[in-house]
């Protein structure tokens, strides 16, 4: 429905899909806290295909969201950035000016809390056309036509009215569809989703994702999904990438996730999360609390501290990934462990 | 905000409303003013520059409510003719300083960085002079008229405009919405003018409305100095000066005639800015 601007080296990025659409290679950022400079991504190395869905699941603080804000270039002024992120042949990191704002255009994003990323005095109507107006030269009645078309894809039927009105008269699940919506007008190719559903109550949690998993299938987008739920990332997502600490320490089909995982962290993750079909006494929470990156030991796994297969040779180094079994793991004894993970996380 | 947009009216008598009765009553004064200095040299029943020495100091008779000047002149066609300059300065002195403050204070707050201490700084330098030393400068350059006093008052204002807009401007850019709209690949001029700049209008309002009440005092001063408009012109700063030695003489009515207009119009210009600067702070919680 919305054609993509005219071919040129953004817009045709990742037209053959063996290509990576979007690769982060080494991305390591560092932030200054209190004078310090500390290093909130650690060797972050994500690759995403055309058209493909790659979630990113972690606990609080592990770098989730800071790496769909590098890949959008939403970094905090003054941070520091190694390594780099490729989208097609562009360079992100050494985009500036018009260029950066043609590279926003071919990727979306949408967050957690859609009431704090809109403008609160603007009409939806305004909201949602702005980009194609000015971005796309598109009239403003077939913005406008276009936006009501998008709404009734994202199960809003009286677009036209909805466009009237102000953010504050609807509900957090009908913003968060405005906001998918309104991020897939312009037709990108790559939507970085950071928790989308988190601050919504579950049944709308799952209309939200219905939604969203179907239209971006539907137009071939690629995905990053940031959630913590690991169940909801392995449901919708090809691969999902598992953080810890700033650091990825797993990547896996998401199908694999479960039955065999490639870090003790991953098998830990989805043991402490409580089951329908079987009941259990006490949820295995890891032991510990989780680490931000910078408190994270830089010389050995950042896992071992927590880790019960912690063991000489994950405190000598620190883990490079591995890969293995077409996943991959930042695990230094994963090729003995594989196979007795997921057993743990059984019993 | 479509400007004489009939929505865009109603929204502003709306907010009129809210600031109560003071508010409604300053509104009221100003208005007055602002139609007098429009229509004040078609309103005069007499020549307001013709003097007559026979009347100099005559006190008020029938047809003349507040008497005759020092040169003979019917001062309430002086305060009606007098009502141009007296509002057009500080006018030309809010647009102007408002304008390159909220410029300044946007660039600096999206910018931020070496951009913006760089402004901050230079802020903070002009601090250091006060209105009238600079409109003396102003003078000494390019010789005394509202003109140059006009300018220098702008300059002089720009700090106390900026350095609050500033503020505001910092904290719209940190707000999530000004990020989405980054990433949405809006460019920063279009995310300052149709979003930054329109959720902090109403406190460029406000502050505009209370740099008008400083500006007509300093630009009185400055008249009265000599260094603003130039007699014979009407002005209400100018006929203070002018008629001073009444007050010493046992005719205090025309000096004292004219600071009252001015007296009037700084207070209701004073009330409703810091009453809309309230209904600001309360709007943006």
């Amino acid at each position: 429905m919305s054609d993509p601007a005219p071919a040129d080296s953004l817009a045709s990025a990742g037209a053959a899909s063996a290509l990576p659409l979007l690769e982060a290679a080494g991305l390591t950022v560092l932030l200054e806290v209190n004078g310090a400079r500390r290093a909130v991504l650690r060797d972050v190395s994500l690759t995403l295909r055309p058209g493909e869905a790659v979630g990113l699941v972690g606990e609080s603080g592990s770098g989730k969201s800071m790496t769909a804000r590098a890949m959008g270039r939403l970094l905090p002024a003054g941070a520091e950035v190694r390594g780099s992120i490729r989208f097609g042949s562009t360079d992100v990191g050494e985009l500036s000016g018009a260029d950066l704002r043609r590279y926003r255009t071919r990727v979306a994003m949408i967050f957690q809390d859609p009431r704090a990323h809109v403008n609160p005095v603007r009409r939806i109507g305004d909201f949602m056309t702005e980009a194609l107006r000015t971005n796309h030269e598109v009239s403003r009645g077939e913005a406008r036509r276009r936006a009501a078309d998008m709404l009734a894809q994202v199960g809003i039927e009286d677009g036209a009215r909805r466009l009237q009105q102000y953010p504050y008269q609807m509900s957090g699940g009908m913003l968060q569809r405005v906001m998918i919506a309104a991020a897939l007008l312009t037709g990108p190719s790559l939507l970085l989703a950071d928790e989308p559903t988190t601050a919504l109550d579950v049944t709308t949690q799952a209309e939200v994702m219905a939604i969203l998993d179907g239209l971006r299938r539907q137009s071939g987008l690629a995905m990053l999904f940031i959630t913590h739920d690991l169940e909801l990332a392995a449901a919708i997502c090809d691969r999902t990438a598992v953080m810890y600490a700033g650091q990825i320490v797993e990547v896996r089909a998401s199908s694999l996730l479960h039955s065999d995982p490639l870090h003790p962290y991953t098998a830990a993750l989805a043991a402490a999360r409580p089951d329908i079909v079987r009941s259990a006494r006490r949820l295995r929470a890891i032991p510990g609390r989780p680490l931000s990156a910078f408190e994270a030991p830089v010389a050995e796994c950042a896992f071992a501290p927590r880790c019960t297969y912690a063991g000489d040779v994950c405190r000598a180094a620190w883990p490079g990934l591995v890969e293995l079994g077409g996943g991959m793991s930042r695990c230094a004894r994963v090729h003995e462990l594989r196979g007795q993970l997921q057993a743990a996380s059984d019993g | 905000m479509a400007a004489g947009d009939a929505s865009t009216f109603r929204r502003g008598l709306a907010l009129l409303r809210a600031t109560g009765p003071v508010g409604i009553a300053s509104a009221v004064v100003i208005a007055a003013a602002t139609l007098t200095a429009v229509f004040g040299p078609l309103l005069a029943p007499d020549d307001p520059d013709l003097p007559n020495l026979s009347l100099s100091w005559a006190g008020p008779v029938g047809g003349h409510l507040l008497g005759y000047d020092f040169q003979g002149r019917d001062v309430l066609s002086r305060l009606l003719a007098g009502a141009q300059s007296s509002m057009l300065g500080p006018l030309a002195v809010v647009v102007l300083s408002v304008a390159a403050g909220t410029l300044l204070a946007v660039t600096a707050a999206w910018r931020r960085g070496i951009s913006d201490t760089a402004i901050s700084s230079g802020l903070n330098i002009l601090f250091a002079f006060p209105g009238i030393l600079l409109a003396i400068f102003a003078a000494a350059i390019f010789g005394a008229g509202l003109p140059a006093a006009a300018i220098a008052l702008s300059i002089a204002y720009l700090p106390y405009v900026a350095r609050v807009l500033r503020g505001a401007a910092l904290k719209e850019r940190g707000q999530p919405y000004v990020a989405a709209l980054e990433v949405q690949g809006a460019s920063a001029t279009a995310i300052c003018l149709r979003h930054v700049v329109p959720n902090i209008w109403p406190l460029i309002v406000a502050q505009a409305t209370i740099l008008f009440g400083y500006a007509m005092v300093d630009l009185a001063a400055i008249s009265f100095l000599g260094l603003g408009v130039q007699p014979p012109t009407a002005n209400w700063g100018v006929m203070i000066a002018e008629n001073q030695d009444g007050l010493l003489l046992g005719h205090p009515l025309p000096a004292v005639a004219a600071g009252l207009c001015i007296v009037t119009v700084v207070i209701a210009v004073n009330l409703l800015g810091e009453r809309l600067s309230a209904q600001a702070q309360a709007a943006r919680g």
